[in-house]
């Protein structure tokens, strides 16, 4: 670029242009060729990721079926569509887990909870959240035990009333300086039971296996 | 030729340090240092990518023309995050878990840029990659300090959670130095960012100092005492 003398064509607009516009396309063709060589490995590297943060939530000693397989997609009071994971032991729905956001202090949290067949809590986990680091972050299970409080609890067991925090006059836990975080998860699990609730039937209905389609797909999940 | 990788030696780590002296780099600078662990692995993928861009910038000098140059470099350089981005998802998934947060903003560092543009296009392929290493270690040095400080300060811990970044042999450098720490809240937040960034500069300025003086001290000593010796 430096260099002294600068032979005439690379003063010429063509020249840059094609310049431009080959960097433009040897950058596309790079990219679209590290997608492809990438892709197939990130997608079971993130499918491995929600099984992991959906076994944080539902013990495998709940189910003996695959938990990525037919997913169901119910729309909940907000019409947005909820995807449900399904445990089955035999035929029977024996958990079910799936993600809730609760509107934190700052921004969204998203969590994963999953329930037994009767609607009680096997576990909730935060999968991400913006909250203070020091205040809020103690709804992660690796800076407290808090999150584990939920576990066991259902509507049966635990009225309305006391699906708040204690300052709100409910009988979950908030932290010292910090009570919109952990009121927001409150509020997300409790409106995530109340779905359950409403969907009881829907969600515990064992799925329709079509004796057409059950070993190919048996047959394309184990590749 | 020694003193000229001397002097880019110093450059990066300390003359021209590009936190310190230019004050680039700033975006994540203050998103990412509120603890040491974080800067020390946004510190370690921007040397990567300086190094890298660096030889293809080199590399690609003679054909690159002044009139197009910044689309270039920008188009290089952003081509170069998104592989390494998409490759370490695919192949090193859980030190992109650590690390993955952090890559996307390199493209945001225009450090980056600053040094295709002034050193990497003028300069040999080797001595490119030796400035971007040395550049990127000065900027690793400048992150890991400003996070220490911060993360001292704000939670009172030193390299909290370094073993998910270096593996489980890093734990002995995870400190809680003061105990049941109530935090300082504002340290931690971006602008708390910038009052330690205020200080650390400051304090720079006042060393800087105190090293010229020293050497002005130094050769007017050897001026007076070159009469009596002649």
């Amino acid at each position: 670029m430096s260099t002294p003398k600068e032979p005439q064509y690379r003063k010429r607009v063509g020249y840059q242009a094609v310049l431009l516009g080959g960097f433009s396309t040897l950058a596309t063709a790079l990219l679209v060729a590290g997608n492809i060589a990438t892709k197939d490995d990130i997608m079971a590297r993130q499918k491995e990721d929600l099984l992991r943060s959906l076994n944080q939530v539902v013990p495998t000693e709940y189910y003996d079926s695959d938990l990525l397989d037919q997913p169901l997609s119910i729309p909940d009071n907000k019409g947005d569509n909820l995807t449900v994971y399904r445990g089955l032991q035999g035929m029977q729905v024996n958990a079910l887990a799936w993600e809730v956001v609760g509107k934190g202090y700052a921004g969204d949290i998203r969590l994963i909870m999953g329930i037994n067949a009767k609607g009680e809590v096997l576990g909730v986990r935060v999968l991400s959240h913006a909250e203070t680091p020091g205040l809020g972050d103690k709804i992660e299970v690796a800076k407290d035990d808090w999150i584990l409080g939920f576990n066991d609890h259902s509507l049966d067991n635990t009225s309305n009333q006391q699906w708040r925090v204690k300052k709100d006059g409910g009988k979950f836990d908030q932290f010292s300086g910090a009570t919109i975080t952990p009121r927001a998860i409150v509020t997300a699990v409790h409106d995530g039971l109340v779905f359950f609730q409403q969907h009881t039937d829907e969600l515990l209905r064992p799925p329709v296996i079509n004796s057409d389609d059950e070993p190919l797909q048996r047959a394309s999940l184990s590749e | 030729m020694s003193s000229d990788y001397r002097r880019i030696t110093k450059d990066g780590l300390w003359d021209n340090n590009i936190v310190f002296a230019q004050a680039l780099g700033l975006c994540p600078l203050l998103a990412v240092t509120g603890t040491a662990t974080n800067g020390l692995g946004m510190g370690l993928a921007t040397t990567v990518v300086m190094v890298a861009s660096g030889l293809l910038i080199s590399l690609l000098r003679g054909i690159i023309t002044p009139q197009v140059r910044i689309p270039v470099f920008v188009l290089i350089i952003a081509v170069l995050v998104t592989l390494v981005d998409m490759s370490m998802n695919a192949w090193v998934h859980d030190l992109h878990k650590v690390l993955g947060l952090f890559i996307p903003l390199i493209v945001t560092n225009c450090a980056i840029l600053g040094r295709a543009e002034s050193f990497a296009s003028r300069n040999t392929v080797v001595k490119s990659m030796y400035d971007g290493l040395m550049m990127g270690i000065g900027f690793t040095f400048a992150m890991v300090l400003l996070g220490a400080a911060r993360e001292i300060l704000g939670s009172g811990t030193l390299f909290n959670n370094a073993a998910q970044l270096l593996g489980s042999w890093a734990h002995f450098i995870e400190i809680t130095l003061i105990d049941d720490y109530k935090g300082f809240l504002l340290i931690i937040l971006p602008p708390g960012g910038f009052l330690v960034m205020g200080f650390i500069l400051a304090m720079k300025r006042l060393l800087d100092r105190k090293m010229a003086e020293r050497e002005q001290k130094a050769t007017e000593a050897s001026a007076e005492l070159q009469p009596e010796s002649s």
